[in-house]
């Protein structure tokens, strides 16, 4: 009975691809059927994978060969590559988590899509006497297809099928953070949402390409990238780790290393670490449902859930004496300290909740980066019902203090703000809010309490801390310490937005006007701050003083019982007061400086940030990112951009007129040669001249020049290059 | 098997190199489509040579093959109806018009 | 001695129409030529001692693409004006690259050590193709069949009139 559910693995993507195909080809005039049929599909998915992973969470005992079901997929030679799908211990974690937060996500949509504030309603009669977006079937079928995407990499058996949704999911990514796409700020520096896109997708790549080269490497030596025969194979890992490669600049490394590190940096890429962290803030010119499924909850943290697949490498990496586990474990730590204080500054309530999506999931890779994998994927799963919850909250707040603004116009009150631009992302526009919102505004309170990992009572307590407790037990100071300062500085900001956004008196019109969101946005908030508050004691360690002993962890052994499957030995840390009760003080007094600068006494109207006035420089470096963005795009696109137009300006300037030159050259020379020498041997060099002069202009006009048979030639030759390498090279 | 395995290489090879140059080279969308069909044709020769001569008892060679006629009828279908349907839209099929990829 | 010279004659006269391919100006004669080359790729192919192979080509490619690629020209006759040349400006530098590809692979294959082991074709290889399709290789072949079914909604919505 239990292994026949297991079979039905393979169905938990399909019905929200069944959904997307059933919107673009059919349901699209429609905007309710295709919300509805985007639900429904959802929703059976979500029944789904509660059903495989209650089934295996009751039956602890498939940890020891867990599920894998695979045909035969492509023939190559003597290799048959297998497709498939595979349930254990960390499948299962996430199918609960994955399939619960979308449906939440795509209930909150329906509510969250309506008709958007930027557009004309005159352009879309239609759309606007609805009240709903112009595009919003679109919207169903991109996150449905997304949807696919993230259930078809959890339940995915190998990397390269991983890695097919990864991309499916990089797609959505682009599509939906340029949903808006005719969008635009009054400010020309400020990003547009189709800017952002193209800047997530270009980034991204950037991390995807080295993956790939990765995974490249893995099946030249595997022969196979199926997750339980590469990496429940101990000599195979052990071999890797021992046999060892040059590299320019790098020297000899094992193999283990180089490709732990290539997949390292497609997690890099994918969960926005430093360095590869800028697009993740412009992301958030998304719509607010995409911020919280893709940009918190699911896509990014799909990095996360790659390392933690690949742990066992990475420790045969360690093993064999590659430093790959101490650099995810500085990334990880660099980046959650390094966000963390990005976040201090920021005024965009939902800039602020990117930033501390980033600092989260360093938290994340710090983890693994010290080989406590349990702790990450733990803390994975609770922060993603958090993140979601606050970036819906966000998205409700967002939504009502531009009812607000809309309505304090329509009758008259916002006087001389008609002409001003007015940002309803803006903290310092709101205040007060908790008395208009109550339900928006106790869940967002629910959710920031766990992010900041308010002792006790909250999820996230229990997930951070297991994560400070591993790094203390085992050694790993510089990493508990720049954990715990970033813990401090996530209470502080995170108090910091609750305090500005609901605390104090309403600083604008649209504040004191905005009215509480409409239910299919609200009970999803209440579902998450369920999992928000009580998710966390499934990982209670035992050991913890009075609580250990009621709750249970049985999520933890479970991970550490499949971690014996794969070769992976990690103890739970042994309960310590030290590293408990700092961490501890740190949150709350994280918590009680906030209230002290912004709770204590609230802002008032026009009121600028306190800390700008206590931090002074360092706060204007905070608030522009460490100025990463204008370095990329200073060593970066700058360049980039350059170069295409001085090849436009050297095509136009030089060649044409040097091909002009040439041609009004010889034409004078046929003309003055005829007159002496025999006008048909002189004719046939003069049009050797100028055939060699064609040439040479259609040589060099080859860049960009938008046919497709050009291309194809430099292709060619990039071929004969290739080609070339084999006798020449090496 | 008088016949050494490099000729039918060396065939298959200027086949290939006249297909490619039909398709670099002609204006006409349905030459250059012809040049694919070379080029496909090409890389059959080689598939049954290798086939014939390496592993006889595999068959696997020639099944690769009847796969290339698969997607060389998807090809020629789709791609002959992409140029009646270029041409009713741009009046056109001359490969060196069909830009639109540029503006 | 005999293959060889037999070899020597198909590959001449099948490179030949090959060249009529890319060379023809009339593109009726062009496609006449292709109808050439298929078939001496299907001569190839018996050679080879694969014989189905020869006579799906003669069928596929004969029967099916070569006439789809005539009922285009015809249907698209005057497509092309007649001032234009029928090639674009790369061709001299495509001719050459082209040249030079033939001879750098040609040098590459005849250096590169093969080893040819000399058994008979089996006998029953029809057999073990058609077994190949419903077993080894079945998820491709059906991959293939969906290929074909799209391939023939997606030409016949691409290329059927819109009334509007």
């Amino acid at each position: 009975m239990s292994e026949s559910i297991f079979n039905l693995t393979w169905l938990i993507p399909l019905p929200t691809a069944l959904a997307f195909f059933a919107i673009i080809l059919f349901a699209n005039p429609k905007k309710r059927l295709s919300s509805k049929i985007a639900v429904g599909g959802v929703i059976i998915a979500w029944i789904l994978s509660w059903a495989v992973a209650i089934m295996f969470f009751v039956n602890p005992e498939f940890t020891e060969q867990p599920f894998d079901l695979a045909v035969p997929w492509i023939p190559m030679g003597n290799i048959v590559f297998h497709m498939g799908v595979a349930v254990d211990a960390v499948t299962a974690g996430m199918l609960f988590m994955v399939g619960f937060v979308l449906t939440m996500i795509f209930i909150y949509s329906t509510g969250y899509m309506s008709f958007p504030g930027h557009l004309d309603p005159e352009k879309y009669p239609d759309a606007a006497k609805e009240g709903l977006d112009p595009r919003y079937s679109r919207f169903f079928a991109y996150i449905s297809l997304f949807a696919t995407g993230m259930l078809g990499l959890v339940v995915a058996d190998n990397l390269l099928m991983l890695f097919i949704f990864w991309e499916i999911m990089g797609l959505c990514s682009y599509l939906l953070i340029g949903f808006w796409f005719d969008k635009s700020y009054p400010d020309p520096k400020q990003i547009t949402p189709k800017a952002a896109g193209l800047k997530a997708f270009l980034t991204t790549r950037v991390g995807d390409v080295l993956f790939m080269m990765g995974l490249i490497f893995l099946f030249i030596h595997a022969g196979d990238l199926n997750f339980q025969n590469i990496f429940a194979n101990q000599e195979f890992l052990h071999e890797l780790s021992t046999t060892t490669v040059n590299l320019p600049f790098f020297g000899a490394v094992t193999w283990a290393g180089l490709i732990s590190m290539l997949i390292f940096w497609g997690a890099i890429g994918k969960s926005a670490q430093f360095p590869l962290h800028v697009w993740l803030p412009d992301a958030m010119e998304g719509p607010t449902p995409v911020s919280a499924l893709i940009h918190a909850a699911t896509m990014v943290s799909a990095g996360v859930y790659l390392i933690v697949r690949m742990s066992p490498l990475f420790s045969a990496a360690a093993h064999g004496g590659s430093g790959v586990m101490m650099f995810v474990a500085f990334i990880g730590a660099f980046t959650a300290l390094f966000a963390a204080t990005i976040a201090v500054a920021q005024k965009d309530i939902k800039k602020v909740l990117a930033y501390s999506t980033i600092s989260q999931l360093g938290y994340m890779f710090a983890a693994l980066g010290i080989g406590a994998w349990v702790a990450a994927i733990i803390h994975l799963l609770i922060h993603a019902f958090f993140k979601s919850l606050l970036f819906m909250g966000s998205g409700s707040v967002i939504h009502g203090v531009h009812h607000g603004h809309e309505h304090a116009h329509a009758h008259g009150h916002g006087e001389g703000g008609h002409e001003e631009y007015f940002d309803p992302q803006d903290m310092f526009n709101m205040g007060g809010l908790l008395k208009r919102m109550p339900i928006t505004g106790w869940t967002f309170i629910i959710g920031g309490a766990s992010l900041s990992a308010f002792p006790l009572i909250t999820a996230g307590f229990w997930s951070k801390d297991e994560i400070l407790a591993h790094a203390w037990a085992d050694g790993h100071m510089a990493v508990y310490w720049t954990l715990a300062a970033g813990a401090f500085l996530t209470a502080f900001y995170t108090f910091r937005q609750i305090f500005l956004t609901f605390f104090g008196s309403p600083r604008t019109e649209a504040a004191e006007h905005a009215p509480e969101s409409v239910r299919s946005m609200t009970w999803p908030l209440v579902a998450l701050a369920f999992f928000a508050l009580f998710g966390g004691f499934v990982a209670v360690p035992v050991d913890f003083p009075v609580v250990g002993g009621l709750a249970s962890d049985f999520l933890a052994k479970l991970m550490e019982m499949q971690g014996e499957f794969y070769g992976l030995h990690v103890a739970p840390a042994r309960f310590d007061w030290t590293p408990a009760l700092i961490s501890m003080t740190l949150a709350l007094s994280g918590i009680v400086v906030a209230w002290l600068v912004y709770g204590w006494k609230p802002l008032k109207a026009k009121q600028s940030d306190p800390l700008r006035r206590w931090l002074g420089p360092v706060y204007t470096v905070l608030e522009n990112k460490y100025y990463f963005d204008e370095l990329y795009y200073f060593i970066a696109v700058r360049p980039t951009l350059w170069l295409a137009s001085f090849f436009y300006l050297f095509d136009r300037g030089v060649i044409d007129r040097i091909v002009n030159w040439v041609g009004a050259f010889n034409r004078w020379l046929a003309r003055t040669l005829r007159r002496w020498i025999d006008e048909y041997i002189i004719d046939g060099a003069v049009n050797g001249v100028g055939l060699v002069t064609t040439w040479t202009g259609a040589v060099v006009r080859l860049i960009q020049t938008g046919q497709a048979q050009n291309y194809l030639l430099i292709l060619l030759l990039s071929v004969v290059i290739l080609l070339l390498l084999i006798p020449f090279g090496s | 098997m008088t016949v050494p395995l490099s000729w039918y290489l060396i065939f298959a090879t200027a086949l290939f190199s006249l297909g490619f140059f039909g398709v670099l080279s002609r204006r006409n969308a349905v030459a250059v489509l012809m040049g694919v069909e070379l080029m496909l044709n090409a890389v059959n020769v080689n598939l049954v040579a290798f086939w014939r001569y390496l592993t006889p008892t595999d068959l696997s060679g020639q099944i690769f093959v009847v796969f290339v006629f698969t997607v060389a009828a998807a090809e020629a279908a789709v791609g002959l109806a992409l140029m009646i349907s270029i041409y009713r839209t741009r009046k056109t099929i001359n490969v060196e018009e069909i830009n639109a990829l540029k503006h | 001695m005999v293959g060889q010279i037999l070899f020597i004659f198909i590959a001449v006269v099948t490179l030949l129409m090959a060249l009529g391919v890319v060379v023809a100006r009339n593109l009726f004669h062009a496609a006449l030529f292709l109808v050439g080359v298929f078939f001496g790729v299907a001569t190839l192919f018996i050679l080879l001692e694969a014989e189905f192979l020869a006579m799906a080509q003669i069928v596929i490619y004969i029967g099916a693409i070569a006439t789809l690629i005539v009922f285009a020209i015809m249907l698209s006759r005057g497509m092309m004006g007649k001032h234009l040349g029928k090639y674009n400006k790369q061709w001299y530098f495509a001719g050459g690259a082209m040249i030079f590809f033939f001879g750098l692979v040609s040098w590459l294959l005849v250096k590169m050590p093969f080893a040819p082991v000399s058994a008979e074709a089996p006998a029953d290889a029809i057999q073990q193709i058609g077994s190949g399709f419903v077993g080894h290789y079945v998820v491709p072949f059906e991959v293939a069949s969906v290929l074909l079914l799209v391939a023939l909604v997606g030409a016949i919505m691409l290329a059927r009139e819109r009334n509007s």
